[in-house]
């Protein structure tokens, strides 16, 4: 388990590297994403431990937004100014965009979706 | 009775106390969610967020506070993202074969994130600060922060809507994705993933794991399609319209 997690700080602190020396436009983790996804590709499977080590990680990711989801006690005031229009369009504007991206997908899709 | 006061005022200060509420609040929201079959309206994020709220309110506990003990659990959201690149090796083969549908898919959706929420924020009155704090709401917190701080909104209140959505997305989702009859696991996570980030990730994993990859790859694509697109469309529309 140790050496796997070890793995993916590695992987996430060279994708803070990456972003900070190119000045990339995402997040350091999803570079180091797609650094062990490489790493995945190169050795051609997943080791058993690190399968283990990351659906640990996945399966509680869940827990991990709460911190952040609990900032909201920050802005109560502002939420409350701008409730309508803020609310409205995070309402209509997410369900549009599910609606929208996966009935493409869908259409788009049918082509491959044998097995 | 002394000695137990003076112990909570010790313990209340330390890490340990907010670590523990935010382990613990979790457990009590997904043990309600798991109780009644998964009710989308009861979303653990959603249930654990308001017990932690209300406990911080009538403990008088600023956020800065709670933060010193729950910073162990948010640090873990790098990891659990760079972890999503086991599923979507797992699946890459579903992946290839429609790279084109998903990147076509993807781009729409972004566009349909970006420009839905400014114009129904626009139309029903909110400030620049707010459009500029709801455009990059789709998107991972990290890169919305950003993304927000750069076009002029509140870095802090995105960070709030970002979840919001998410968990909105989460709870909703499957539902409307229902209504429209989509039962593709592919396009029910791309769908997902690309409105709702982390948290309709978190949400598809638990429900398929093909749906789970494709949300995880969706997350990380829609941040960069925003990250690239937001600015130019937020210039255009600066130049006809007073924000």
């Amino acid at each position: 388990m140790l050496p796997f997690l070890t793995l993916i700080l590695v992987c996430q602190l060279a994708g803070e590297l990456v972003v900070g020396a190119l000045a990339l436009p995402i997040p350091g983790p999803v570079v180091g994403m797609l650094l062990l996804f490489v790493i995945l590709m190169i050795r051609g499977d997943v080791p058993a431990q690190l399968e283990q080590t990351a659906s640990g990680l996945l399966r509680s990711m869940s827990l991990l937004f709460v911190p952040a989801g609990t900032g909201v006690i920050l802005h109560f005031q502002l939420l409350g100014e701008a409730l309508l229009p803020v609310g409205v369009a995070l309402i209509i504007s997410t369900l549009a965009t599910i609606v929208v991206t996966a009935l493409l997908m869908h259409w788009l899709g049918k082509k491959t979706s044998d097995g | 009775m002394d000695n137990l006061s003076e112990t909570w005022v010790y313990l209340s200060a330390t890490p340990l106390f907010h670590l523990t509420l935010t382990l613990a609040a979790f457990q009590v929201a997904n043990w309600a969610f798991e109780k009644t079959g998964r009710n989308p309206l009861l979303n653990p994020v959603l249930g654990a967020v308001l017990l932690i709220v209300a406990v911080l309110l009538l403990t008088g506990t600023d956020y800065g506070t709670y933060f010193e003990g729950a910073q162990f659990v948010h640090f873990l959201l790098g990891p659990a993202t760079v972890a999503l690149a086991v599923p979507l090796y797992r699946h890459w083969h579903h992946v290839r074969r429609s790279a084109m549908a998903i990147v076509v898919s993807l781009i729409s959706g972004s566009l349909t994130a970006i420009l839905s929420a400014i114009a129904i924020t626009w139309v029903l009155g909110g400030s620049g600060k707010v459009l500029a704090s709801v455009a990059p709401k789709s998107v991972t917190a990290p890169v919305a922060m950003a993304i927000a701080e750069e076009l002029g909104g509140l870095p802090s209140l995105t960070a709030v809507l970002v979840i919001i959505t998410g968990i909105f997305g989460a709870m909703f989702g499957p539902a409307v994705l229902n209504m429209v009859g989509v039962k593709d696991w592919r396009a029910r996570g791309l769908a997902i993933g690309t409105a709702s980030h982390g948290i309709g990730t978190a949400r598809a994993l638990q429900v398929n794991e093909t749906a789970g990859a494709f949300a995880g790859l969706a997350m990380g694509l829609n941040a960069l399609a925003t990250a690239l697109l937001l600015p130019i469309i937020w210039n255009v529309l600066s130049t006809f319209f007073e924000f």
